[in-house]
């Protein structure tokens, strides 16, 4: 390849363009770090809303039975599959792209980051034990963190499994089309 | 309280802690390499801290108030479980046992584990005590 500008301008030049009209480099993310990109934080933002938001409908339409909060570990065991999902399909993608960058921050950091929860888990399983339920406490905590690490494992083996499915088809999407905004 | 005025204050919180989750975890994640993903752990820890004193307040000040209820969706149910992660916490863990270093996940899940229950304890504990 000559020069990264080929695809821009349409035309094969050998001859570096100068500085101002050379294409944004696409693969390296950002200049700056993610975490210091307001566009960045600005979609993790957006993300937690709908996952805070989804997490609140899940608590409201589900059950305690007998003092178990069902509504906050589902929500934890699923959200762990999904981001071992995720991560790992992401990042059989190879080199990650500005596109996938933002998608992965979006869907993983935003959204599964607010859909699942530590505080409120941490909270009932301390309800819990101030109430006396001492054995429903242990139960809670082990239930969800074992189940949550086997959802994350076997998330991590779907995501590495499905090359092609519709998990990949909406990751390899067409990238950036070299100067189309990020 | 439910409705969508209860969505929106949930909404709100969860945005504005997801943003600061990414932008402290990233930073504390971006200083050094280091053996347990501190990032995690640390806001994990200070969003149980703050969830402990919210639900602190809401015992002590009565349940009854709904403007007290609007503080608990939009400051607990919204900020704080936007703020902490269990997904990424437990995705850090298993990527630490798939590394081949189970010591280290073991170490990480009991981190995030401890930590989160002695800050909820600590908060609430603050609370009832000046109460």
């Amino acid at each position: 390849m000559l020069h990264g500008s080929v695809l821009y301008h349409g035309s094969v030049t050998s001859a570096p363009l100068p500085r101002s009209r050379q294409p944004r480099e696409r693969v390296v993310p950002s200049a700056r770090a993610p975490h210091r990109d307001w566009r960045l934080v600005g979609w993790v933002a957006l993300g937690g809303a709908v996952g805070s938001v989804l997490r609140y409908a899940v608590a409201l339409a589900t059950p305690a039975p007998g003092g178990w909060p069902l509504g906050t570990l589902a929500v934890n065991v699923v959200g762990a599959f999904l981001l071992g999902l995720l991560l790992e399909a992401v990042a059989r993608r190879g080199p990650e792209t500005r596109r996938l960058q933002r998608l992965r921050l979006t869907l993983g950091t935003g959204v599964l980051g607010g859909f699942t929860t530590y505080s409120s888990f941490a909270l009932e399983a301390d309800q819990l034990l101030r109430d006396g339920a001492a054995p429903l406490a242990v139960g809670y905590l082990a239930a969800t963190l074992v189940l949550g690490t086997l959802a994350a494992l076997a998330g991590v083996a779907v995501g590495a499994r499905t090359p092609r499915g519709p998990v990949a088809r909406l990751l390899h999407a067409p990238d950036d089309a070299p100067g189309r905004a990020s | 309280m439910t409705g969508p005025l209860a969505f929106l204050l949930v909404a709100v919180g969860g945005g504005v802690g997801a943003a600061a989750r990414f932008v402290v975890a990233d930073a504390i994640r971006a200083r050094r390499t280091t053996a347990l993903p501190w990032g995690t752990v640390t806001v994990n820890a200070v969003g149980s801290l703050v969830i402990g004193v919210v639900a602190g307040l809401v015992l002590t000040v009565g349940a009854d108030g709904g403007g007290l209820e609007s503080w608990r969706l939009l400051l607990a149910t919204g900020l704080c479980g936007g703020f902490t992660t269990f997904s990424t916490a437990t995705v850090e863990a298993v990527t630490q046992l798939r590394g081949g270093r189970p010591g280290r996940a073991l170490a990480t899940t009991a981190a995030n584990l401890l930590l989160s229950l002695a800050a909820v304890a600590l908060g609430l504990g603050i609370v009832l005590l000046l109460a």
